[in-house]
């Protein structure tokens, strides 16, 4: 018998009866999504913005990251100030200088402003981690409540990559002070479109 | 020390040498468990949330052949290559093997405590691999040479002080310097190269998915996603209790786990590998080592529930006051009192009685597995199988007291003080430990007994 | 109704005027209570140490004692949740689980049972409450910290029917004091730190006296409590609910 066999005998032999899967469970908190949104956002570390229109946000890039040398985004609205042809890069490490990166996660979900995006949306999968800052546009009719919800919208949705994003990378390694900006992007910029 | 001989209550003693350092390091993790009681108590449902995670995962145990079947072909149609390892050493043949065949000697890592039980990163540097740990906690104890102490917090016993010595050392940090921001920062620099060079790069799993052949890495740093992205290669490790039907039951756990773990809402990053890259490899390592085994002792068997969420030693008083190290096991604290005696009963028989049973761990566990109901029945099995005298480090007098009670009833036909004398606390020496920091009760002029003959008969 | 009295080993022989306040109070309300004078242990500190299949006679001799009565009721939760949990008597199942299933720690036989809602007591002092493990999580005599749920508080419940205590806040409510019979000379040295921070609390707070409704756990922390040479002093709540 392989390794495979053996193993998925002795579960066999070992497991007990069959315990039921319990019925699902859903939940929609009270309150106000959006202002439950805006205020985990803010208590993970991003920075918030509201604008009327996704043609204002390019002028309040230029505006807010003055440094950024190289800015990556697949949105053709950000064509003006990024880079869009991110499909055709055939090297991820060619992204290593991204100063920032604009992107449109498929939604957010108030409870933990996590953003759900995938890969379609990354233009390339390192895109969102290895950017210097990073910044999302969500539509403010994009929010869900709950993680519940937030599964109800990813349903079966095939993708080789998807991830939720809540705020910049972190860590709290060192005696439990929080330092943003470990790994993964320094900032974490949303602009919500009203 | 070799780890034949080690045992909590002696390493528990060194560490209580230094108070100042014990009362830091129970305030740093009570800060945490603190956290996780708000984020917790900011949502109603928790409960019920908590009483559906455990209900899955006990279904996912009954059902488990099943599964890891389903999942498996999932993970297949969709590119990834999967690798079955009975035990620690097969696992790491497997890994080798696969930078082997792409002539890798140097591998970046997140965090993965399997890889930590199946001693991974020794045995790579015994095949002239080197391997880099990415999570900045697990950098640190790697760049001392130390184990991890805690689950989730791998650092949690340094001083930020001693972290500032290490990088001082191997890094080139400025001697003295012991900012967090600064040491993070050179960390961030210093594995940004890392993640830029290496071809292969090995990621532990937090849930994986029967249902779409997904699996989930959780992490704040965003390390495990710099390492799969870059990679050619991208190695997953995960035991086979991981899994999880559907991929809407993330939301139950997903909910639960980082609010567990440290009170955050969620993880920065909660990443869903399904498919290689175009022109990546992904690989994917299901191991057992001793899972089955857990899996047919119905006591202990919903051990396995377990997410790692780290709750259960942060709220332990005892973990706490002890450090994850005087559990001498690549998981301390309560949940790794009752998987490690599974692994090896005598090497750890001592880790059940490392707990006054207090019953806070069960509590907080978000997939609620009865832990102190289960440090009470691995005693029982300890003794029963004659590992009893490994567990005692005191022993002696314990045995005593405790085995002489019965025989005491027995032929006395009551508790008399005979019995008593020999009870810890009766027992006025140097060489008792109650005594050594504590007095003894007083002896009252007369029992209760005698109280009652002469006031109530 | 007729109670048996369960008076643990050490109770007995260290703490008898928690059993007679234990006494003296369920008969100031009105109960006709027993006391078996054959009765031995419990057989916890064996089971808690790996040798419960060698608390037989214990349990036999438990049963003996204690079968005959409405209810058995003892001043301690940690030796009431192991009757509670594992009394077996092969003779007499039937028995066995009768005692489990009436088995009262003091505290919650008072609000549950006898459902008190005034007591004649007097204590005016101040007073911190010990939350002893296996009453609290073992027995629910309160609500646990980690939970998600309702407040409430049976020790607290009955404290505060007593005229002129006034009960002081602590820290860390229901952390344990690190006694767990014989986890306190096997882990001496985590079990007496345990004890240390748990006194720091109460005195850190101005308590004069610790209470709670088991005496283990105030004898471990009387032990530190003198050796530190504190004027605080613990007391069981039979006591202070028998008092004045
Ligand atoms: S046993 Fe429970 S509390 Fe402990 S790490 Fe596992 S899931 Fe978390």
């Amino acid at each position: 018998m392989n390794s495979r066999e053996q193993i998925l005998a002795k579960v066999a032999a070992n497991q007990s009866a069959t315990l039921s899967l319990p019925a699902d469970v859903t939940f929609t908190p009270d309150g106000d999504v959006l202002e439950t949104f805006k205020a985990v956002a803010l208590a993970v570390g991003s920075k918030l913005f509201e604008v009327n229109q996704v043609s204002e946000i390019p002028g309040m890039i230029t505006e807010q990251f003055p440094f950024a040398k190289r800015i990556v985004s697949p949105l053709p609205e950000m064509a003006v100030i990024a880079e869009t042809d991110l499909a055709g890069i055939n090297d991820p490490h060619t992204l290593k200088d991204v100063d920032l990166a604009i992107l449109q996660p498929h939604f957010a979900v108030a409870e933990n402003s996590a953003a759900w995006i995938t890969e379609d949306r990354m233009g390339q999968r390192i895109v969102p981690f290895i950017c210097q800052h990073l910044a999302i546009i969500v539509p403010v009719q994009d929010i869900v409540a709950t993680m519940h919800q937030a599964y109800e919208r990813i349903a079966n949705a095939d993708y080789g990559f998807g991830g939720f994003i809540a705020g910049p990378s972190k860590t709290a390694d060192i005696e439990q002070s929080l330092v943003l900006g470990a790994h993964g992007p320094r900032s974490m910029t949303i602009f919500l479109v009203r | 020390m070799n780890s034949e001989q080690k045992e909590h209550a002696g390493l528990a003693e060194t560490f209580n040498k230094d108070e100042d350092r014990v009362n830091w390091h129970d305030e740093t993790l009570w800060w945490i468990r603190q956290k996780r009681d708000k984020s917790a108590h900011n949502i109603p449902e928790w409960e019920t949330l908590r009483n559906t995670a455990s209900a899955i995962k006990n279904h996912v145990l009954s059902n488990l052949h099943n599964y890891l079947v389903e999942f498996e072909a999932n993970a297949k149609a969709n590119g990834i290559i999967v690798h079955w390892a009975a035990n620690a050493q097969e696992h790491n043949q497997i890994v080798h093997g696969i930078l082997k065949e792409h002539g890798i000697t140097q591998m970046v890592k997140s965090k993965s405590m399997l890889t930590e039980e199946c001693h991974l990163n020794e045995y790579l540097a015994q095949q002239g691999v080197d391997v880099i740990d990415s999570d900045l906690g697990e950098r640190i104890v790697q760049l001392a040479k130390e184990p991890p102490s805690h689950i989730v917090l791998p650092c949690i016993h340094k001083k930020k002080e001693e972290i500032g010595e290490i990088f001082h050392e191997n890094l080139g940090t400025p001697a003295g310097v012991s900012d967090p921001q600064v040491l993070t920062e050179t960390a961030r620099q210093h594995l940004r190269e890392t993640f830029l060079t290496r071809k292969v790069a090995l990621t532990g799993v937090n849930f994986a998915i029967a249902e779409t052949g997904d699996f989930v890495v959780c992490t704040n740093e965003g390390n495990a996603d710099m390492g799969a992205h870059l990679s050619d290669v991208h190695i997953a490790c995960m035991g086979i209790e991981k899994l999880i039907p559907k991929r809407r039951h993330l939301a139950i756990f997903l909910r639960l786990l980082t609010r567990s773990a440290t009170g955050q809402p969620i993880t920065t990053y909660s990443s869903h590998f399904r498919k290689p890259r175009p022109g990546q490899q992904m690989h994917l390592v299901l191991v057992d080592n001793g899972r089955s085994t857990q899996l047919g002792r119905p006591d202990f068997r919903n051990s396995l529930k377990c997410i790692r969420c780290g709750a259960c030693m942060n709220t332990c008083p005892v973990y706490r006051r002890s450090g994850g190290h005087s559990y001498h096991s690549a998981i301390a604290g309560p949940i790794g009192s009752i998987l490690a005696p599974n692994l090896d009963m005598r090497q750890y028989a001592d880790l059940p009685f490392a707990s006054t049973l207090c019953g806070s761990c069960s509590n907080v566990c978000p997939v609620k597995i009865d832990i102190h109901d289960q440090l009470y029945k691995w005693r029982q099995v300890i003794v029963k199988e004659g590992y009893g005298n490994k567990a005692k480090g005191v022993g002696l007098k314990v045995m005593n007291w405790t085995l002489s009670s019965p025989g005491a009833y027995h032929t006395a036909g009551k508790l008399g003080r005979a019995v008593m004398r020999i009870a810890p606390f009766a027992v006025n020496n140097p060489l008792n430990p109650w005594y050594k920091h504590r007095e003894m009760p007083q002896a009252p002029k007369e029992s209760f007994g005698e109280w009652y003959k002469k006031n109530r008969k | 109704m007729t109670v048996g009295l369960f008076i643990p080993c050490y109770v007995d022989q260290f703490y008898p005027n928690a059993g007679i306040a234990t006494l003296q109070l369920l008969e100031k309300l009105g109960v006709n209570v027993v006391y078996p004078e054959n009765q031995t242990c419990c057989g916890q500190p064996m089971a808690n140490s790996g040798y419960e299949h060698l608390t037989g006679k214990c349990d036999e001799l438990f049963v003996d004692n204690f079968s005959s009565f409405d209810y058995i009721v003892a001043p301690s939760g940690s030796c009431t949740l192991h009757v509670k949990e594992h009394l077996h008597a092969h003779q007499y199942p039937e028995k066995a689980k009768h005692i489990r299933s009436h088995i009262y720690e003091l505290v919650e036989f008072l609000t549950d049972v006898l459902k008190v809602d005034k007591l004649p007591a007097r204590f005016p002092h101040k007073v911190g409450v010990h939350q002893s493990c296996h009453g609290q999580r073992g027995l629910k005599l309160s609500q646990m910290t980690e939970l998600v749920e309702p407040f409430f508080s049976k020790p607290l419940q009955l404290l505060n029917m007593v005229e002129g205590i006034e009960l002081v806040p602590l820290d860390r409510t229901d952390e344990c004091c690190g006694f767990g019979g014989t986890f306190c000379v096997a882990e001496e040295a985590v079990s007496v730190k345990m004890g240390k921070d748990r006194v720091a609390d109460h005195i850190r707070h101005g308590a004069e006296y610790i209470t709670g409704a088991d005496m283990s756990c105030l004898m471990h922390m009387e032990g530190i409590l003198r050796r530190e040479k504190s004027n605080v002093k613990v007391l069981h709540i039979a006591e202070i609910l028998n008092a004045g």
